[in-house]
């Protein structure tokens, strides 16, 4: 049953959002903006439907690259994050790197790895694939460093083989941790494939939205620009939303950050 | 000191005497700094041990028969006949129809009570508690303490319980060892004899008052003299 609460959640902001799309729709009617400066909201929708063709192929590539470049990041990330729990020595010498990984600006490094690497394709993945790296590597570190004690101690005393204590212990109490970094960086993927594209600035129709916004923009089809633009926002929302989803289900029966208020 | 089979001991003292250090050295958890801990030469006999945590210490993503399953698992038992062993050990402690729930879903004392059936479900010959009931109510302490000693009663295994309370010492344990911090050392041990702890009403009679008035004395005189 859903509750007033609950209700309210979902219908304060969708209020909230019409009321506002409906001021944008009437201030661009009543100043008679011009659409090359601000289209309304109702011209942006046309357009979205009109050119649904060759922008859901151009979604289609962008959603493509982030999920390849979050998988890759959250199997690397939990890896490596295991490797590090094994050695100190290990952690210690590779951790700071990570950080340079994280620090330097995918911008900055955009140009250079797409000149090094002949597919492109390739190259947006590795970009995307940096910048969602480090927060699943990190949080992923941190959960398994910060095992009870007290349980380490009894797997101990049970004679538990290192596997016992990675498999039954370490990983499973790293989880609400490697989840909240997946969160994090299934924003952060979405947001290196743009960037990366709007770097690579492919042309042809294996392009991604980035393209879409560039080349719109050099067009003045400024519509056609917001158009593509609702729909990275709207990638971002959903995958943001399946995260948050997939970490309540298997969260929600132990971990106090799923607790849905039920056992209170 | 010396343990025997089937004693109940309580090692009391204040907190820095080094009672949780003791039980972690029996446990083989760390190494003495100096002196030995000897075990009788049957090889079962240092395997068998159960430890109970001050915490329950219990993993919050199992449920609490897997809980209590674990240490047999661990050691190899395949899952269904460690689910069943697990699930009597649960009714033991008066858990029975609670194996599926979590343990954000059980109360202080029920995990409590989790984590020993967890300690003795491998039939363990020595039991180590680390001061279990230190966090619990009054209430859940008194009951807790009542079904622990009716456990050993019942399966006459050996008991190290640390604690710092007088009461619960005397009204647990057969022999009391009092320890001084600074270093931490024995300085005293008080028996209460079982003629005294079988009578039903041990707790507000006048020999647990005479007891528990000694086992202060020893302790304040372990204080000053520290």
């Amino acid at each position: 049953m859903i509750s007033r609460a609950q209700a309210l959640r979902w219908f304060a902001p969708a209020v909230l959002g019409f009321l506002a799309l409906a001021a944008w729709e009437w201030a661009v009617w009543a100043q008679g903006i011009p659409s090359y400066i601000l289209p309304g909201p109702v011209q942006i929708a046309q357009t979205l439907a009109r050119d649904w063709d060759s922008l859901s192929v151009s979604l289609l590539v962008t959603v493509q690259i982030t999920f390849a470049a979050l998988a890759v990041a959250a199997s690397l990330g939990l890896l490596l994050a295991i490797l590090f729990a094994q050695s100190r020595v290990i952690e210690m010498s590779l951790f700071p790197y990570a950080v340079v990984l994280q620090v330097t600006p995918i911008v900055a490094i955009a140009p250079l790895i797409i000149i090094w690497v002949d597919d492109v394709r390739a190259a947006l993945l590795i970009c995307a694939w940096i910048v969602a790296f480090f927060p699943i590597l990190s949080n992923t570190t941190v959960g398994l460093q910060s095992t009870d004690r007290n349980l380490l101690d009894l797997f101990r005393l049970y004679g538990a083989s290192r596997w016992q204590v990675l498999w039954r212990l370490k990983l499973p109490s790293a989880m609400p941790y490697f989840l909240a970094g997946l969160r994090i960086s299934g924003g952060l993927a979405l947001i290196g494939a743009i960037v990366a594209e709007f770097v690579a600035g492919t042309g042809g129709t294996a392009s991604g939205l980035a393209y879409r916004i560039l080349e719109s923009g050099y067009q003045l089809q400024i519509p056609r620009m917001f158009a593509a633009l609702v729909l990275v926002s709207g990638t971002g929302i959903a995958i943001f939303m399946a995260l948050s989803l997939l970490s309540h289900l298997l969260l929600r029966r132990w971990h106090e950050s799923a607790d849905t208020g039920e056992h209170r | 000191m010396e343990l025997a089979r089937g004693d109940f001991l309580a090692l009391l003292g204040p907190s820095g005497c080094g009672k949780s250090t003791l039980l972690r050295m029996i446990a083989g958890l760390i190494p003495p700094s100096a002196g030995e801990i000897s075990f009788p030469a049957d090889p079962a006999a240092r395997k068998g041990i159960g430890f109970v945590f001050q915490e329950p210490t219990l993993m919050p993503w199992a449920t609490a028969a897997r809980n209590v399953a674990l240490p047999l698992e661990l050691a190899g038992m395949n899952r269904r006949e460690a689910h069943a062993r697990a699930v009597e050990m649960l009714a033991r402690v008066e858990l029975a129809g609670f194996e599926d729930a979590y343990p954000r879903a059980l109360s202080g004392g029920m995990k409590m009570r989790v984590s020993i059936a967890r300690a003795l479900v491998t039939r363990p010959r020595l039991l180590l508690m680390d001061e279990p009931f230190a966090a619990l109510d009054e209430i859940t302490r008194f009951r807790l303490n009542n079904d622990l000693l009716n456990l050993w009663r019942d399966e006459r295994f050996t008991v190290v319980f640390v604690t710092h309370s007088i009461f619960e010492s005397v009204f647990l344990a057969e022999r009391v060892v009092v320890m001084a911090p600074r270093p931490g050392r024995v300085v005293r041990e008080l028996r209460v004899p079982a003629e005294d702890r079988d009578t039903p009403e041990f707790r507000t009679s006048a020999s647990y008052a005479a007891h528990c008035r000694e086992v202060s004395h020893a302790l304040a005189a372990a204080m000053e003299a520290a």
